[in-house]
């Protein structure tokens, strides 16, 4: 009986409900052990003058302060090494480490903290992409994907939508903040332990910062508590500043993150701000496409050049569309860098699509279902990707069409809208997204790894690969997939600690591909294992008086059971062989090595087929709000996906619904807000909200489909992040049920949809209906800041003063209030069709009317508002007058 | 409004606890500890620290996350955002002292792992206590109170659902 298929418990769970399983700061204080921190730039952007050390020398127990002189290489970074550990001459973001300092006690760390002096020169920073798009602040080139004609079918299309995305960031949240204990061998080895997805990163990073040899260096990955990226590349900060102490003072020395620090000075999701125009036809099939994306990459490279790759190449998500321009570039601002989290930039590539899905629909007056079912890849045509990769084995007409019914989709939307006509207190809103997740590195050098399978004589096995645990399950997954293997009871099979010394040159764990590569490199490890004990054991099987000569391809594995299949009821157990093995003197210890076959792409020609295949998924999600305040409730959720055949389905299930919770918090409640410095505002849960258990739908159905023919490990598939992108459809749902307030505009919101954006879109939508100005944050517009009246009759569309439709461009200036910051909106010109162009800060202040501090917000709660000015629709039957003055104003009540 | 003098006052009765340690009883899953401890030591890093006792978890430090649940006196609390020298005397039960000596895990336990209720695992011994107390007291809960009892547990893995499943089981399984 194959265990692969079923549910086991994850091999940590008794671990986790005991309190036994090891973090790094569970590891028992080491003798001699030192306590690690670093102090930090005071600014966004600044000019190091000084550093005077000398107080913090002189504290009690203070063992060492160092600086980038201090290191071999300053220099990090997973693609590019462009960005300084320590602070050599210019500060690129808030809390960039300048000084290391290590110390006997906590108590003594902090004060040293306090004593070091800094002598800094504030600059200019940059903090939005609007800033750095205007100074030219981009980091790396443009990238591009081409296909087709664009511009002649915008030129000869029925119809065409324009306008801007702006979606936000988020932080990943790991409960165990960055970690790692730095203990120091002989002869200048150094063994880390680290909290991180990514061990060879950490081992090579710190050796060569170091000066050290990589050989000298081992990294250990137990577990983490949580990763979802923040742990691939920037897991090596406080891997080398432990390393670094280590290695100087011969002492062991742990540095952990506490959890103000880790979300105020690491890198997050990357905010994009996407341009886009479609052209599509009655019946809302898509002609022509381009999106130029602006990826917020902050202050250095890090993993950015690979996530905007992920979100052009995500452009199409399960939509086949004929001529493309995918464009994109990393904006460069003073923040900390922007790194991997789940998805990684493909959810930014695909909200772009699915919002212009959704728009279509309430342009086209269509059910969105049908609009995005018109444009679902097809079967036998219509199945290429924009770079070129044929999508193979394509369940997205049969996921859409199932869930359609199991969703209950056309009762719903009836219901939604009975609904919607009859309250005046809530609105309700029902969308479907849906995902095609390219699974394998985009970097295919990357897709390789190799395992260690080492059985010992009593039949029992350990297992080493280079995949990390942070929860998904990867190593239960690999553990069952050698017990089957090698047909043995899972409980024989343990999962070792991940290591550079067992396991060389590994990629990160990361790309949803964990299982399929080590899982792969370790099933190969089993087959070389399985020969030697099925050479021995054919030979033991083989008899004269029965007939049968010695034939190893017949020995079979099983039950923890050996024999051969020609005479099946005379059996050997595991354990046996093995001994006999041993006493033949075979290898019993294996390392497999697996690389990805026929995946390939050049970005220079922005074509390949990049993928090994595609996970693909749809989802239906509800959501009701309160007119009054904003308040969105998530009300039903239905996954339906096609994730190959899992290894363990319990597993699996939580990837899908974890995932899908995580990006819910992406989409609704987690916003990122800045000073105008550059410093996070919300650093600790207690202002930064991830969804907790209230949040959690009334209607959670999740489901995957019989899918065969994966070209994967037992025909799975990759469920790390796809199932996150779905969440996408919250996100689609409110603007469906904003599309029953805003009359004839085509509903506009940026994420996070929380619930003082929407209120502000509602009070908005509002003072449409009723003639009056535009309410500004649900404050009541001031007439002064942009006057809007009403619909001109044919059309029906709000005509901005100004504009007359023929030529609709509008200035719509407003008074900023206390910030004096004036909002100047560029109207559209109805002829040309060009876009709303906005110059000008909005600053709009939530907090002042409650006689609260008034923080500067620029970066993120107020830049959706205001940046949702830029948009305007354009088309053959030009359906508004102008450009929406949404949000704009920045008018104080 | 108390004048200046009275506040004085009030303050010269207040009895004051260090700086340095002080000798404390703690009674920890039914053991007694006697231990040197500073006052303005959290519960959290007197287990953690001083007691070795890992199992606690600590995330945000300020009594959000609730990762570092544990029961005083059968309630539950943030053991982070509680001084050490207030527990004196009081009935503390960690995630360490939930099984039974024999190692028969808690029915919570049993059901978190069944249910596939953990991830990352960094969330669950503040989890699992939480659940367990609910069903201390209440040994039929409903949906709605799993919700309530859970509501300051942050999981960033989204086990939610796993969490709602696992104790009502254990409810179930425990009312059989």
């Amino acid at each position: 009986m194959s265990i692969v298929g079923k549910n086991i418990p994850h091999d940590s769970a008794k671990g986790h409900v005991t309190g036994e399983s090891i973090y790094i700061d569970d590891i028992p204080v080491m003798k001699n052990e030192l306590h690690v921190d670093y102090v930090g730039s005071p600014y966004a952007h600044g000019k190091l003058k000084s550093i005077d050390l000398s107080a913090a020398q002189a504290i009690p127990g203070v063992v060492a302060l160092y600086t980038h002189k201090d290191l071999h290489h300053n220099r990090l970074g997973p693609i590019i090494q462009d960005e300084p550990l320590l602070v050599e001459d210019e500060a690129m973001f808030v809390g960039q480490p300048i000084v290391v300092i290590a110390a006997e006690t906590r108590a003594a760390l902090a004060k040293a903290k306090k004593a070091v002096k800094i002598e800094m020169e504030e600059l200019v920073p940059t903090l939005t992409i609007n800033e750095a798009r205007e100074r030219k602040e981009f980091l790396d080139r443009e990238y591009a994907v081409r296909r087709g004609q664009v511009e002649t079918q915008f030129a000869a299309a029925k119809h065409t939508l324009e306008g801007t995305l702006v979606v936000g960031g988020a932080d990943h949240f790991y409960l165990e903040s960055q970690a790692c204990l730095a203990v120091p061998g002989e002869l200048d080895q150094l063994v880390l332990h680290s909290s991180t997805q990514a061990p060879s990163e950490v081992q090579h990073t710190a050796a060569h910062m170091l000066g050290l040899m990589q050989s000298q260096v081992v990294c250990i990955t137990k577990r983490m508590g949580g990763g979802f990226g923040g742990k691939e590349s920037q897991a090596t900060h406080a891997g080398v500043m432990a390393a670094l102490v280590a290695h100087k003072t011969k002492r062991p020395a742990r540095v952990i993150y506490i959890k103000d620090d880790d979300m105020k000075y690491t890198g997050k999701r990357h905010p994009f701000q996407n341009d886009y125009k479609v052209a599509f036809d009655d019946n809302g099939v898509i002609t022509a496409l381009r999106i130029n994306y602006f990826a917020d990459g902050g202050a250095y490279n890090d993993l950015s050049i690979a996530v905007l790759g992920r979100a052009i190449t995500h452009s199409d998500n399960a939509y086949f569309i004929e001529n493309a321009e995918l464009v994109g570039r990393i904006c460069r601002t003073n923040l900390p860098p922007n790194t991997a989290f789940r998805g990684f930039g493909g959810p930014q590539g695909v909200i772009t699509i699915e919002n212009i899905m959704e728009e279509i629909a309430t342009y086209l007056h269509k059910d969105s279902f049908d609009v995005r079912r018109a444009n679902v890849y097809g079967l036998d045509d219509r199945n290429t990707t924009p770079y070129g990769q044929l999508v193979q084995n394509n369940n997205l007409p049969k996921l859409f069409d199932e869930l359609l019914v199991t969703s209950d989709w056309k009762k719903r939307q009836q219901e939604v809208r009975e609904f919607n006509s009859k309250s005046k207190t809530h609105v309700k809103g029902l969308s479907i997204t849906g995902i095609k997740f390219g699974i394998s590195f985009t970097n295919t050098m990357l897709n390789q790894a190799n395992a260690l399978v080492n059985v010992y004589v009593d039949g029992t096995v350990q297992v080493s690969t280079g995949a990390t645990e942070m929860g998904q399950g990867v190593n239960t997954n690999i553990k069952m997939l050698v017990a089957d293997e090698l047909g043995i009871d899972p409980d024989w099979v343990i999962v070792m600690p991940t290591s550079t010394e067992k396991n060389n040159n590994t990629s990160a764990t990361a790309a949803s591909s964990a299982t399929d590569l080590n899982g792969s490199a370790a099933v190969n490890a089993c087959v070389k294992i399985r020969s030697n004990l099925a050479d021995i054991a054919s030979r033991y099987f083989a008899s004269r008086e029965a007939g049968i000569g010695a034939y190893p391809d017949g020995i079979k594995f099983e039950n923890g059971l050996v024999f051969d299949e020609r005479r099946p009821d005379n059996k050997m157990s595991f354990k046996d062989i093995v001994g006999m093995a041993y006493r033949a003197r075979l290898s019993l210890g294996e390392r497999g090595h697996y690389a990805t076959r026929g995946i390939e792409f050049d970005w220079t020609a922005g074509k390949g087929s990049p993928f090994l295949y595609f996970t693909m998924g749809c989802a239906v999600t509800e959501v009701t709000i309160d007119r009054f305040t904003g308040d969105l409730k998530v009300d039903g959720v239905d996954v339906l996906m096609d994730v190959g055949k899992p290894i363990n389905t319990g597993i699996t299930r939580g990837q899908l619904t974890g995932a899908f919770i995580q990006g819910l918090g992406w989409m609704t409640n987690e916003e990122l807000k800045y000073t105008d410095k550059g410093h996070l505002l919300n650093y600790s849960p207690t202002t930064y909200k991830i969804p907790n258990i209230q949040d959690m739908p009334a209607r959670f159905n999740v489901n995957w489909i019989d899918s065969y023919n994966t070209p994967n490990v037992r025909g799975t598939k990759a469920v790390g992040e796809p199932p996150l992108v779905l969440a996408i459809s919250a996100f689609t749902a409110v603007k469906n049920a904003l599309s029953y307030v805003s009359g004839n505009e085509i509903p506009c919101i940026s994420t996070p949809c929380t619930n003082e954006a929407i209120l502000a879109r509602l009070c908005y939508y509002e003072s449409l209906n009723s003639g009056s100005a535009p309410a500004v944050n649900g404050r009541g517009g001031s007439r002064d800041a942009a006057v809007v009246t009403g619909g001109n009759g044919d059309s029906d569309a709000p005509a901005v003063t100004g504009g007359d439709g023929e030529k609709a461009a509008a200035n719509v200036t407003g008074n900023g209030g206390d910030t004096n910051a004036a909002a100047i909106v560029k109207g559209l010109d109805g002829n040309q069709g060009t876009a709303a162009e906005q110059k000008g800060a909005v600053r709009v202040d939530y907090f002042n009317a409650a006689g609260m501090p008034v923080p500067a917000v620029k970066h993120g709660a107020l830049r959706p508002l205001s940046e949702s000015v830029a948009r305007a629709y354009s088309g053959a039957k030009l359906r508004t007058g102008g450009p929406t003055a949404a949000g704009a104003g920045g008018k104080k009540s | 409004m108390a004048s200046l003098h009275e506040a004085k006052a009030a303050e010269a009765t207040l009895r004051v606890s260090g700086p340095g340690p002080m000798p404390l009883t703690l009674k920890i899953n039914g053991k007694t500890h006697k231990l040197q401890i500073e006052p303005s030591e959290t519960l959290a890093e007197t287990l953690r620290t001083t007691l070795g006792m890992t199992g606690t978890k600590v995330s945000c430090d300020r009594g959000t996350c609730s990762a570092c649940t544990v029961w005083l006196d059968g309630a539950t609390m943030c053991s982070c955002m509680t001084l050490t020298v207030d527990v004196a005397g009081r009935a503390v039960t960690t995630i360490e002292g939930l099984a039974s000596e024999d190692g028969t895990l808690h029915p919570v336990q049993e059901a978190f792992i069944e249910k596939d209720a953990t991830m990352c695992g960094f969330c669950t011994p503040g989890m699992v206590m939480s659940c367990a107390a609910l069903l201390a007291r209440n040994s039929s809960p409903t949906l709605e109170d799993v919700r309530t009892a859970c509501s300051g547990n942050y999981c960033r893995c989204g086990t939610y659902p796993n969490v709602f499943e696992a104790t009502l089981a254990a409810a179930k399984k425990g009312a059989s």
